[in-house]
């Protein structure tokens, strides 16, 4: 069975990760941002199995699965921002969020 | 040992200004009296004990160091917090200590009806405290402390009224005039270091023979900036107008400090540093003339004035220009026999002129005194015995100690000089009766409204020892006789320099820069014998000339008291004289008014416009350049983001 | 036979990214956002790693996603999001310009670092590797303290969602 070369996988990887860059630069809507840094986190994921299995280690499996622990709780805190912010303005468009600089 | 308790001396002032300071308003007028002349009084015990001791030891060993701990050590220089005791020291503890005592004693009755009592309490055990540190420290760094000590409190007790605008503006002026001084003595304590490496007066003063040369420009600068430390403190001239301005504080206040021991710290400095200073014949010269200077220059104010505080303190100002000349030629034993007597007679002086000012409720101008004899019949003895002595009569104490200086101004070879002496004394028995005259004779100017009283025992028993000891003070040193001079024996040991081994080093360390050293065979002759037949012609010669002013004096204010006006009438130099010969208009031209016009260009220009303007200019562009940044922090979440994108591409490029 | 699959998988996988960035509604990005989580389970699979392609499945498209339309349904955005497209707005060519550059460079940079090195000769692994058993046999030993450190993460993270999220009201 011929298997999948490594570089392969590193480039979906980079794909994926430019892509949630992009995503992230240009939506103004915050829920789609938080899905493309969902998207990076992801891509960084395969690069670490793809390693893993290459060098016939489990360490990077474990560190994927922090990894998606760090996602859930990030997606949960991030989110319930969003629903405080969207209390204090009803909107969820990141321009409008300026209050940063005051 | 009784000199382990050498510590003690100090202390006890300290703690009575300590208690006195925080609790003196609760504990009541009687006990704040009791506790600071109390302490003064153990203070002087524990001197007398520790003079048992040093006098039990031989007269080579008679130097005791009591290091109390290191004060601070940084890198080569380590000041330790320790005390010296020898016999020059000793001697300036005994009377310093005593006079002390009584003044403090006196005090508590001329001081009796002021609020703030305690205060003034504290401040004159604070003054002991300084003043014995001063005394007693064994190296220049503790005298520092002492010496910046009694300045404060000379400075605290001028302005003791503080109320009165005259009084804080004496107590400024004798604080700059000090200040003057004093950076010169620190300067002088810095040079001393950088040269001798340390600033222990044992390890300094056995290191000088070996490391200056005699007559060179390091020596001579050393020595002329401590003594521009000691004209500041012993108001000597060019820096002498804040003494007579000093007598703005109360009476005992110029007694003590401006009369019988912190003007002499200038002095006591001076002898203390003989070994500098025998190595300076240049620094000497200036100080015998200065002193010389000033005794005849501030005897000629003394004569015109006509407030009784301010003739006693030209006077002062005069007579520690004798102690200067004495200094100056050489003869360390007679400037200290003459600052004792000085505080004998100058302390009793001053608290029977107190004792006057008292019992004529705060008159000072002596237009408005006179014929107080019988009113005041204790404190007219006293202040009579304290004047003669300080006129030079047989046998008070004045008569020897003055004598003492003008026969070693003499041996010196140096005419002038002794002139000047010798004018001065003439000067001095003619104000000083002048001064009695308008007092104590002649017929009653007193307002007839006030009463004169005779004051308290508490202030009479005071006089009446200082009389005595002004009396009797000359005993320490009995001329003509060899042996017989206590004081000259006592002190010997101090004054010990080998002058031949020094030259003898100083021709080395000559040879060794590749220097020819001078011939300074002139200065290793013999002294002269003691020529008795001189002495005994200079002791009638400076007799009759005190009687001749005593004469004078009488002539002009008790035979015919319309004499002086007669002679004075219309003379301009009698008015310049008066006048103080213009100095404090002189200084505030040339020194005062220059430099608040100076400060105030600064503060103007320099300061409000340059420093500020730089800061403030530093400031302002900083906050401007802060406001340029605070654009790129827009608040916009995705601005960050793309920051935080362009510096990844930038690191990408970098490892590229 | 393992490039068969991976191809479409990942082709999928990028297309469904490329939806969820470009969908101007939140709806239908999530919905992509599932099928991307579903199609990189797919790729774990391929690489042997069991435990973790369950792990998305669960973790991902069950609980955070539900989370991502939950939040969506509750907030109700019609129209109160982006206005309009985001394609048409000028000033985000900057942007589009800086992340191409990113990405032609993290690109470049993927293809210097497997030039330089030998990546194509990998050691086969047993296959018991990346079961459930072996992962939770390493997870369990030697990385208990982290495992632990991410269970009181987690604990955090759900006290401040619902110390944030609590209506301020009470």
């Amino acid at each position: 069975m011929e298997m999948v070369p490594l570089t392969h996988y590193l480039f979906l990887s980079a794909t994926l990760f430019v892509i949630g860059v992009v995503g992230v630069l240009v939506r103004r809507n915050a829920i789609v941002v938080f899905m493309s840094i969902e998207i990076m986190l992801n891509a960084v994921n395969i690069s670490l199995i793809a390693f893993d299995r290459y060098l016939n280690l489990h360490d990077g499996q474990i560190f994927s699965f922090m990894v998606m622990c760090v996602a859930a709780a990030e997606v949960s805190v991030g989110l319930a921002i969003i629903i405080s912010l969207f209390r204090n303005k009803p909107t969820i468009n990141l321009d409008e969020f300026n209050i940063m600089k005051s | 040992m009784l000199l382990k308790l050498t510590s003690l001396v100090p202390l006890y002032p300290l703690i009575g200004c300590i208690i006195n300071g925080f609790f003196g308003l609760r504990i009541g007028k009687n006990a704040v009296g009791l506790i600071a002349a109390g302490s003064v009084g153990l203070s002087f015990l524990t001197t007398l004990i520790i003079f048992i001791g040093l006098v039990m030891t031989p007269a080579e060993e008679r130097v005791f160091e009591q290091v109390l701990f290191t004060w601070m050590a940084v890198g080569d220089f380590t000041a330790e917090f320790g005390f010296q005791v020898d016999p020059l020291s000793m001697t300036m503890m005994l009377f310093v200590t005593g006079v002390g005592f009584l003044i403090h004693v006196y005090s508590i009755g001329y001081m009796h009806e002021e609020y703030s009592f305690y205060r003034f309490f504290a401040y004159m055990n604070l003054f002991m405290f300084s003043m014995l540190l001063l005394i007693m420290g064994n190296n220049f760094l503790i005298m520092f402390i002492g010496w910046e000590g009694v300045g404060c409190c000379s400075y605290f007790l001028i302005g003791y009224y503080f109320e009165k605008k005259s009084a804080c503006d004496a107590g400024t002026k004798a604080f700059v005039m000090n200040r003057v001084g004093d950076f010169a003595f620190l300067l002088a304590v810095m040079y001393i270091f950088n040269i001798f490496g340390s600033i222990d007066f044992t390890t300094v003063f056995h290191a000088a023979p070996e490391k200056l040369i005699y007559d060179s420009e390091t020596v001579t600068i050393i020595t002329m900036l401590l003594f521009v430390g000691a004209c500041g403190k012993s108001a000597q001239i060019p820096l002498y107008t804040w003494l007579p301005d000093a007598m703005e504080g109360p009476t005992p206040v110029s007694a003590l400090i401006h009369a019988a021991t912190m003007v002499t710290a200038g002095v006591y400095m001076v002898v203390r540093c003989n070994a500098l200073f025998a190595l300076a014949p240049i620094t000497m010269w200036t100080v015998a003339f200065i002193g010389g200077a000033t005794a005849i220059f501030a005897a000629t104010i003394g004569m015109t004035q006509f407030d009784i505080k301010r003739v006693l303190a030209y006077s002062t100002v005069s007579q520690i220009g004798y102690m200067f000349m004495a200094v100056g030629v050489g003869a360390y034993t007679a400037a200290i026999f003459h600052m004792v007597t000085h505080a004998f007679f100058k302390a009793c002086l001053f608290l029977g002129s107190g004792s006057v000012i008292h019992g004529l409720h705060g008159e000072q101008d002596m237009r408005k005194m006179g014929a107080l004899k019988s009113h005041m019949p204790i404190t007219f003895v006293t202040f009579f015995v304290s004047t003669l002595a300080i006129a030079g009569i047989f046998p008070l104490s004045g008569f020897f100690s003055k004598d003492e200086i003008l026969y070693h101004a003499l041996m010196d070879g140096n005419f002038i000089l002794w002139g000047m002496g010798i004018t001065g004394a003439l000067l001095t028995a003619f104000y000083m009766f002048r001064l009695v005259f308008m007092t104590f004779f002649g017929k009653s100017n007193v307002d007839p409204q006030v009463h004169p009283h005779e004051s308290p025992k508490i202030m009479t028993m005071p006089l009446v020892i200082l009389a005595g000891l002004a009396f009797f003070g000359g005993a320490l040193g009995i001329p003509l006789f060899h042996g017989w001079h206590i004081l000259h024996n006592w002190l010997e040991p101090v004054f010990y320099f080998d002058m031949p081994s020094a030259l003898e080093h100083s021709a080395h360390l000559l040879h060794e820069q590749g220097k020819h050293a001078p011939s300074w065979s002139h200065l290793l002759q013999p002294e002269g014998d003691h020529n008795v037949w001189v002495e005994i012609a200079l002791m009638l010669l400076s007799l009759s000339i005190a009687v001749a002013g005593i004469f004078g004096a009488y002539i002009c204010y008790i035979k015919k008291p319309h004499l002086p006006d007669l002679l004075t009438e219309g003379q301009w130099g009698y008015d310049l004289v008066k006048n103080k010969y213009e100095v404090d208009e002189i200084y505030d031209e040339t020194i005062v008014k220059p430099t608040l016009e100076g400060s105030k260009l600064l503060w103007k220009e320099c300061d409000a416009k340059g420093i500020d303007g730089a800061v403030n200019g530093t400031a302002q562009i900083l906050g401007w350049l802060s406001n340029q940044a605070r654009n790129f922090q827009s608040g916009f979440v995705r601005n960050y983001a793309l920051f935080m994108v362009v510096g990844f591409i930038g690191l990408l490029i970098v490892t590229l | 036979m393992e490039l068969l699959i991976f191809y479409p998988l990942a082709g999928i996988c990028i297309v469904l990214a490329l939806g969820v960035v470009i969908n101007n509604s939140p709806v239908n990005s999530a919905m992509s956002l599932i099928g991307m989580m579903l199609g990189l389970a797919g790729i774990f699979i391929l690489q042997q790693a069991h435990f973790i392609a369950i792990l998305q499945i669960i973790i991902y498209a069950g609980a955070i996603m539900v989370l991502f339309m939950f939040v969506i349904m509750l907030l109700n955005l019609k129209g109160k999001g982006e206005d309009d497209s985001w394609i048409s707005r000028d000033k985000d060519l900057l942007l589009t310009v800086l992340s191409s550059l990113l990405a032609v460079g993290v690109l470049y940079k993927i293809i210097i670092i497997i030039n330089a090195g030998d990546f194509n000769s990998p050691a086969l692994p047993p296959d018991s590797f990346g079961t459930v058993r072996e992962v939770g046999t390493i997870l369990f030993t030697k990385f208990i303290l982290p495992f632990e450190m991410a269970s009181i993460l987690l604990l955090v993270a759900m006290i401040g969602a619902v110390v944030l999220a609590k209506s301020k009201v009470d």
